[in-house]
């Protein structure tokens, strides 16, 4: 029931993409979230699923493993096609009381839609196919610029490496002390808002107070090991650009090349 | 109030890179009143069984009967399953959220639909079954030792009135006495309420001491279900799967392969003192036969009394401890 979310859930698989370098999958992903904002008419959605398509079969992970994602964003999803459609002014197809559908607020809605289903679909791939720590290591790489402005770069790094390391620790322990409580009687699932939210304190009660633990404990492991920061800290696996790197931000660039020359013509 | 449970098989995460079986087509019986222990390593799928025996897992395919009926049933009453089916976890001190003990352990039982007040009168009998101290009701059950914490865990299963309790390592990160507390409270519960009873545990002393029949998982089915003393005959077999039978059957099968006729069935250390007297008594042992032989000839009466002395008292120490 809980463990439907596939963000941060690596797949192991042997696949070009899984060897990439990690700076590479997330450039390449920021590019394609910014594709889809700049593709704008039916030609354009239908390349950058093609992208997509392409990536997933390249990524060699189940479909479904894609979907699984969308699941936790559906109500977003309906919440803005339903004020998209509603809320968007213009040519008027179908009216009741101040509620209006029009056909830009159609257009909208369906565009919204397929970007917001890219999007989730698109960051999904990389965190399929990159492990959480492969991901912070490439993003501290790519922030390590702004040490020079004073942003701790690496903390931040470490901070989310943990953060995303912790998501299915968590999620595993919120399905135990959920367990438990169902076993001793508690009902997470009928009864009104309010009376669920009251059935929640049984099971977030016990999981906060775990979540600190393991924080404490965390710590106290890692000062043990004598962590001070990111200060003259090496890495036992540094990052290095391969023959397949450049291939792919050669595709990447001729892709945003596409979709900024989509828009510019107006195709 | 029977558990039936037919081919039943469960599968983790099915279809995915993840796919673990990790019950593989079980059929068990477990009658009414029995005490059960549950043995096996980590990743056996004792965890996993028992989580089937109230339903809070789905089987992938099989079917779990309770009382004769599928608890799997369209219309079956699985919430009420629950509160006769009490099941503890491991580590239960990990789901205690109130503000103080006793309404932590009412907790349950007002689920049931019992009022405050009735819920409070199982509450301190379930309190006082496991040995906890009406001084700390009051207490934030944060504020307890881990052996107390536990005992509240407990003690919040049982004041639902289970007919069945499966507990799951209970005592997981005791001490040596915490332990023995624990474990013989939970026995003393099979004699009064007469209730089933099923114990997994990692240490083959503690199932030894207490259970009539044994289950022995591995690799996600059974491996052996009988009564400890028939399981730990197969203690080869035992260490084979990661898992080692009590010290004792080990000290009585190296008596036996030296020649002292002892009984190696015997699963606790009080049964292996009298087998052991017994075998000395007997005089079959060559430990005593030149002793014997020194009395009829009735040369050297003293160092008689001194060998007598040494060979009872390495038996008399073990049963000391």
């Amino acid at each position: 029931m809980i463990r439907d979310i596939t963000l941060g859930q690596y797949y192991p698989a042997d696949s070009v993409l899984h060897k990439l370098d990690p700076r590479t999958k997330f450039l390449g992903t920021m590019a394609f979230i910014i594709s889809v904002f700049v593709f704008h008419t039916m030609p354009g959605y239908a390349v950058a699923t093609l992208f997509l398509a392409g990536m997933i079969i390249l990524s060699k992970v189940p479909v479904k493993f894609m979907f699984k994602g969308l699941k936790a964003i559906f109500l977003i999803l309906m919440i803005t096609v339903v004020f998209n459609i509603i809320l968007t002014p213009g040519e008027i197809l179908w009216k009741w009381g101040f509620l209006k559908v029009t056909k830009e607020g159609l257009s909208m809605a369906g565009r919204m839609a397929i970007r917001l289903t890219y999007l989730v679909i698109g960051s999904s791939i990389m965190t399929l196919t990159t492990t959480p720590n492969q991901l912070t290591d490439g993003l501290e790489r790519l922030l390590r610029p702004l040490n020079h402005i004073r942003v701790p770069v690496h903390e931040i790094a470490m901070i989310m490496s943990i953060a995303l390391r912790f998501i299915p620790i968590l999620l595993e322990e919120t399905d135990k002390i959920m367990k438990a409580q169902i076993a001793r009687g508690a009902d997470f699932e009928s009864g009104n808002l309010i009376q669920k939210a009251k059935s929640m304190v049984p099971l977030l009660v016990p999981l906060f107070i775990s979540a600190f633990r393991r924080a404490n404990d965390l710590a106290m492991a890692m000062e043990a090991r004598c962590y001070h920061g990111g200060d003259d800290r090496t890495q036992m696996k540094p990052l290095k650009y391969a023959g397949r790197d450049y291939v792919s931000f050669l595709i990447l660039v001729v892709y945003v090349g596409i979709a900024i020359a989509f828009r510019v013509l107006g195709i | 109030m029977s558990i039936e449970l037919k081919n039943v098989t469960y599968t983790y995460s099915p279809g995915t890179a993840y796919e673990i079986h990790a019950l593989k087509d079980i059929s068990m019986y477990i009658p009414d009143g029995q005490f059960i222990g549950v043995i096996g390593h980590t990743g056996s799928g004792k965890s996993t069984l028992i989580q089937h025996f109230n339903a809070l897992i789905q089987p992938t395919s099989g079917t779990i009967l309770y009382n004769g009926e599928d608890v799997w049933a369209e219309k079956y009453d699985r919430r009420k399953l629950r509160s006769e089916v009490g099941l503890v976890f491991q580590y239960p001190e990990h789901q205690l959220f109130e503000n103080d003990v006793l309404s932590d352990v009412c907790f349950g039982p007002m689920n049931q639909g019992l009022t405050r007040e009735e819920a409070e009168v199982e509450a301190k009998k379930a309190l006082q079954q496991v040995g906890f101290k009406e001084k700390n009701y009051s207490k934030s059950p944060f504020e307890l030792s881990g052996g107390q914490k536990k005992r509240v865990a407990i003690a919040g299963v049982l004041a639902m009135n289970p007919k069945i309790l499966i507990l799951d390592e209970p005592t997981a990160g005791l001490d040596p006495k915490g332990r023995d507390d624990i474990l013989d409270q939970i026995a003393e519960l099979h004699k009064v309420r007469g209730i089933t009873i099923i114990l997994v545990s990692h240490s083959m002393e503690d199932i030894a001491k207490y259970v009539e029949r044994l289950i022995v998982m591995n690799n996600g089915g059974v491996a052996f279900d009988s009564t400890p003393k028939e399981v730990f005959s197969h203690y080869k077999e035992l260490e084979a799967m990661g898992l080692a039978a009590p010290q004792i059957t080990y000290i009585m099968h190296s008596l036996k392969e030296n020649g002292l006729d002892v009984d190696t069935d015997a699963t606790t250390v009080a049964e292996a003192k009298e087998s052991i007297l017994d075998a000395l008594k007997s005089g079959h042992s060559y430990l005593l036969r030149e002793v014997q032989t020194a009395e009829s000839t009735g040369s050297v009466g003293k160092r008689t009394d001194r060998e007598e002395n040494e060979t009872c008292k390495p038996g008399e120490r073990r049963s000391d401890r």
